[in-house]
């Protein structure tokens, strides 16, 4: 089966006609160390079919019991997401026949999640705020794994087989529920990709998640529908599956904005269905539409008790939250003094915290700055690494600085320094003798590089005579050759003044 | 009340995932509606300001600690597998292949 | 030998424990015994002969040795064949679990194994416990050892014949309707449904999970006691097991007392419907209490009159979903239609070859009452009505501190009379449905023979939530009143079944 493209209208024409209104189901897995209902490992990558007890694999007989650090991290979010806590809340069996889904029947909630009515503000680029409402968010189990063999593609169409791995299925799940979200014009794309980036750090914040979207800890289903204009009422909605990195939520509401605007500009009605994303291609496909298959029959699970919470429980869970990260950067940049777009570049650059840690350890803002948006980014792009894996320490950048600051070294040789301790050459202090990168104190020999310098430049030397001091540069660039660099500049500086005659 | 009839049955096999002949379809549909009639009072009993009972004895928070237990063994999982392959179950296509 | 299996487990416990017999005698009396009168009876499904001898050899074993064994260690007992055992087939009277064997052992199981109690083998049951006659087992009907031509009761057809044709001292049965009222009404033995979650449903295969208790079957009061203690206590795997303590229930069956207790008959479970011999002899069982010094009271319960149809709602409606993971993937049949299909149509064929009409009816009318527009006037108002059918047992123990009624409206009924009447058959349970719906418990002890057949007569006692230990203290009382006026055991009554069967 080949994907037929659909008909899009450019995204400037869609937005001229259409109002998109968004929805998101993001599900979060959760890092406890079982299952939901099961003791059995919560892990990624294991041998297929091992990490399972008879309840994961539904066999006969068998009972759910709940994870209690899981309810716990489930209340957490609810916390992070400003919503309320039910005061009691069932779980409930939402039943369809699937080979992923080992009783056939999902334990999930449904008239009563354990969180409700909450909210998020998203901050988008341009420093404008939009808060998105939060429905819900409910605890559920993940299914299994299936792996379609066969086919050309390894895609479900066309497949002969499959086979199931059981691994996956009762990991605990967070399924979060926006409410429908409304005027986010041009801006729905990038208020889709700020929305999922933001429930994927509070998780993260939280510690009760992985949050490697890569992994599918973090997984989106974007709900997009267009309205006309100066519409009140909605229009029809089309769920997209399978958007699982921060880019593809992104393009995929773009794309859907642009699809619907082409069916309802040709005059055909928007199917209710499911499309599933693709990212090699940057569009969606129709999956199946909503049919009678979707009566999923709920009723309360009576193999497990409801959950009770109570003032006291709600509190304590409250007071180990972290701080949360929109707080916290307010609160950083702050202290920090940078501007918006350093500190944008130190968020986007992901070395905040590492930042936050190395002012801790005695540098100042600046300094710290300096160290890990230059020199070790530089390096952990090279590597292909994140800047926080290549074992940079903050004590060793408070290290290195004091001998910048004492004139030891300078920021050149600090590099060669930074080289030999990563290479595990010791402490900073001790590279620097091994290496013999001490900065050149001693004047007799740069006196002899600058009157070397000097002669070789005898145009400059006159300017400089002339008191033309800005010309000194061109000097001191010709000793700090002549060194191999380790000279202190400033020094060198002051002695040509000084060697010429001329005030500084 | 609805009466239940053949399409009704029809379409509940289906959500059952149950094949059934017609000659089923008709004979369960008979005996549905008999039965369905008989229970049917029950919705006419307990007014709205009554609670409705999911479990018979009242539990809370019954919680299992995050602690790692016995696994099955990949052998043991597949044991009464009708099929597998590569140490997982194996099912026929899922879509109609063509 | 043969007078071993006549005795009761009591006694067999006392002459193991006084080394007059071994527990190898005791278990080969009893193969012994299922091998002479099964044919005839077919109460079982597997026999478990190998393994039982291994256990009660190691019993002997250590008896020798001077370990210390649990009082019931050696006495031999029957599992019905819903209840999943490790090295034995588990079938749930199902085409589609046939030649299944679990993997894991049912908690009750385990409790078994603890005590050191040999296993000799699975009983036959109405398909996945659906049904009052055992008729709907895949694996053939079992018989009634009281007349071969009529039934046994249901669904536990299979323990209660085990236990009255002396195949065994002692079953496990489970109850979600009257499946072990009912049957111990129609065998002349006795049967105990403990409090909803006294004892584990961990490895019993779920037909509605919110009624399914496991309880004992046997031939007296107190060897139900003894057996309800081995198996019953909180078990972590599930969630709706109490955590109280089993209670002295052998010590309420030894000390057996009934003065100044008030015990009140329900008005509504009499009368119109009761076979006239049941009756006579319900009311001679008053008597008898009345003469012993209680106090017979008269309390309403209206609600009941809506128990059968709450509970033809809510147990299909569970066991629909119960039932769904029964689909040809995991575990048991798989059937695959000709060509190619898709695991839908082998879902599909699988259920329709691998479920009986039963079963079959009741996923269906489960479906129904779950399904989108009618589950509020279904579900939900049988839900309303269990309330009311709890509240009408609180009232009720306001006044009494057991209630008593006829366990069935019937004696046995003739194989095949009722297999066409689906409603007819529904109506056995009448009497023992209310106990299952508000969680309370129940027991049925042999009340006589009715006077217009010579077939046994059940009587039903049920005591308020927690209050097992109520039965046993007037169950005992009873048993042993009555069987003053009979001048022995009931079952000292019925034909040899060697005879009946025309020998083997």
């Amino acid at each position: 089966m080949t994907a037929v493209t659909d008909e899009v209208l450019t995204f400037d024409e869609a937005l001229a006609k259409y109002d998109p209104v968004l929805g998101f189901e993001v599900h979060v897995e959760l890092n406890t160390k079982t299952k939901m209902f099961s003791s059995a490992p919560n892990a990624f990558g294991d041998v297929p079919n091992t990490n399972v007890t008879p309840v994961d694999l539904g066999l006969p007989g068998v009972l759910p019991v709940v994870n209690g650090v899981a309810v716990e991290s489930a209340i957490k979010i609810g916390l992070a997401l400003n919503c309320r806590i039910a005061e009691k809340c069932y779980f409930a069996r939402k039943n369809y026949f699937y080979p992923d889904t080992p009783k056939n029947f999902q334990t999930s909630q449904f008239e009563d999640p354990i969180a409700y009515d909450g909210h998020i503000d998203i901050e988008l680029a341009d420093g404008t705020v939009f808060r998105v409402e939060i429905e819900r968010a409910h605890m559920e189990e993940d299914a299994g794994k299936l792996t379609h063999m066969g086919g050309s593609t390894g895609r479900i169409q066309g497949a002969e087989f499959s086979l199931v791995d059981y691994n996956r299925a009762g990991v605990p799940l967070i399924e979060i529920v926006t409410k429908p979200i409304v005027g986010a014009g041009a801006r729905a794309p990038e208020l889709a990709k700020a929305y999922v980036a933001a429930i994927r750090e509070i998780v993260k914040n939280l510690g009760v998640s992985d949050a490697r979207m890569e992994r599918g800890n973090v997984r989106c289903d974007a709900n997009v529908s267009l309205k006309p204009k100066g519409q009140e009422k909605f229009g029809t909605r089309t769920e997209t599956k399978n958007v699982n990195s921060l880019r593809a939520v992104e393009h995929a509401v773009t794309y859907e904005i642009q699809r619907h605007a082409a069916v309802l500009d040709s005059g055909t009605p928007i199917l209710q269905e499911t499309r599933h994303w693709h990212e090699d291609t940057r569009s969606t496909t129709s999956g199946r539409p909503k049919s009678d298959a979707d009566d999923y029959r709920y009723f309360p699970e009576p193999d497990l008790v409801p959950v009770v919470t109570n003032e006291a429980w709600i509190e304590k869970l409250r007071a180990e939250l972290p701080e949360p990260p929109a707080e916290r950067r307010k609160r950083l940049q702050a202290d920090w003094g940078y501007s918006d777009a350093e500190f944008r570049d130190v968020v986007n650059a992901g070395v905040m915290s590492s930042i936050e840690d190395t002012i801790a350890a005695g540098v100042s803002a600046p300094v710290a700055r300096k160290w890990w948006m230059g020199e070790i980014s530089r390096r952990a792009k090279l590597a292909d690494v994140e800047p926080a894996e290549l074992g940079v320490t903050p004590e060793l950048i408070v290290e290195l600085n004091a001998l910048i600051e004492s004139g030891k070294i300078n920021d050149k040789l600090s590099r060669d320094v930074l080289d030999g301790v990563l290479a595990g050459e010791g402490t900073p202090a001790e590279v620097v003798e091994k290496r013999g990168l001490a900065v050149v104190s001693d004047d007799g020999p740069l006196l002899e590089a600058i009157d070397g310098a000097l002669a070789a430049q005898p145009d400059v030397a006159d300017k400089i005579r002339g008191g033309k001091v800005q010309a000194v540069g061109a000097i001191v660039g010709g000793v700090m050759k002549a060194t191999r660099g380790q000279a202190d500049a400033g020094r060198v500086r002051e002695l040509i003044l000084q060697r010429l005659g001329v005030e500084g | 009340m609805a009466e239940i009839n053949r399409d009704d049955v029809a379409h509940l096999a289906r959500l059952a995932h149950i094949d059934m002949t017609d000659a089923e379809l008709d004979r369960m549909a008979g005996e549905l509606a008999v039965i369905v009639d008989s229970i049917k009072s029950v919705s006419e009993v307990a007014g709205d300001d009554v609670p409705a009972t999911s479990h018979p004895i009242p539990l809370s928070n019954v919680f299992r600690d995050d602690v790692v237990g016995e696994t099955l063994s990949n052998e043991e999982a597949l044991l009464g597998a009708p099929d597998n392959a590569d140490g997982r179950f194996k099912v026929p296509a899922i879509l109609d292949g063509e | 030998m043969t007078d071993l299996i006549h005795l009761s487990a009591d006694a067999l416990a006392r002459k193991l424990t006084s080394k007059e017999v071994s527990a190898v005698e005791v278990t080969q009396a009893h193969l012994d015994r299922i091998d002479a009168v099964d044919g005839a009876i077919n109460a079982f499904l597997h026999v478990n002969t190998d393994e039982a001898l291994l256990v009660a050899a190691e019993v002997d074993k250590a008896r020798t040795g001077g370990d210390a064994l649990h009082p019931l260690a050696g006495v031999p007992i029957a599992v019905k064949d819903l209840i999943v055992t490790k090295g034995q087939p588990t079938t749930a009277g199902s085409r589609i679990l046939e030649g299944w064997q679990s993997p894991y052992d049912a908690t009750v199981v385990r409790r078994l194994r603890a005590a050191k109690m040999p296993i000799l083998g699975k009983t036959n049951l109405d398909e996945f416990a659906m049904g009052s006659s055992t008729e709907h087992s895949a694996f053939g009907p079992t018989r009634n050892p009281w007349d071969l031509d009529r039934i046994p009761g249901g669904s536990g057809g299979g323990s209660a014949a085990a236990v009255a044709a002396f195949e065994a001292p002692l079953a496990l049965g489970t109850d979600t309707g009257g499946s072990i009222r009912q049957p111990g009404a129609v065998t002349g033995t006795v049967g105990v449904k403990p409090t909803y979650g006294g004892v584990s449903r961990y490895g019993a295969i779920a037909m509605a999970s919110s009624l399914d208790q496991i309880g004992p079957v046997s031939r007296t009061v107190l060897d139900s006691a003894l057996l309800h203690e081995v198996i019953g206590g909180h078990d972590p795997h599930d969630s709706t097991s109490l955590t109280d303590p089993v209670g002295a229930l052998v010590e309420a069956a030894r000390m057996g007392q009934v003065e100044g207790m008030r015990i009140g008959v329900i008005k509504e479970l009499q009368g119109d419907g009761y076979q006239a011999g049941v009756l006579t002899r319900f009311h001679e069982s008053l008597e008898l209490l009345r003469s012993a010094g209680a106090e017979i009271v008269e309390v309403s319960c209206p609600n009941f009159r809506y128990a059968l149809g709450a509970y033809y709602l809510i147990m299909p409606s569970e066991a629909s979903s119960n039932l769904a993971k029964y689909d040809g993937v995991r575990f048991g049949l798989r059937v695959v239609p000709d060509g190619t299909p898709t695991i839908e149509r082998v879902m599909g064929a699988t259920r329709a070859a691998g479920f009986g009409d039963e079963v079959k009816r009741r996923i269906i009318l489960g479906t129904y009452a779950l399904s989108a527009g009618y589950y509020d006037a279904y579900y939900g108002s049988a839900q309303k009505v269990r309330t009311l059918i709890q509240r009408d047992f609180a009232a009720a123990f306001e006044q009494a501190d057991v209630l008593v009624s006829p366990t069935a409206p019937t004696t046995a009924f003739k194989l095949g009379e009722k297999l066409d009447d689906p409603l007819a058959m529904y109506l056995n349970d009448v009497a023992t449905i209310p106990a299952n719906l508000a969680g309370v418990p129940g027991l049925s002890l042999p009340g006589g023979l009715a006077d217009e057949d010579g077939l046994p007569v059940g009587i039903q006692l049920l005591a308020p939530a927690r209050q097992d230990a109520r039965l046993y203290r007037v169950g005992a009382v009873l048993e042993s009143l009555l069987e003053d006026t009979w001048g022995g055991p009931l079952l000292a009554k019925a034909p040899e079944i060697t005879q009946i069967a025309g020998g083997k």
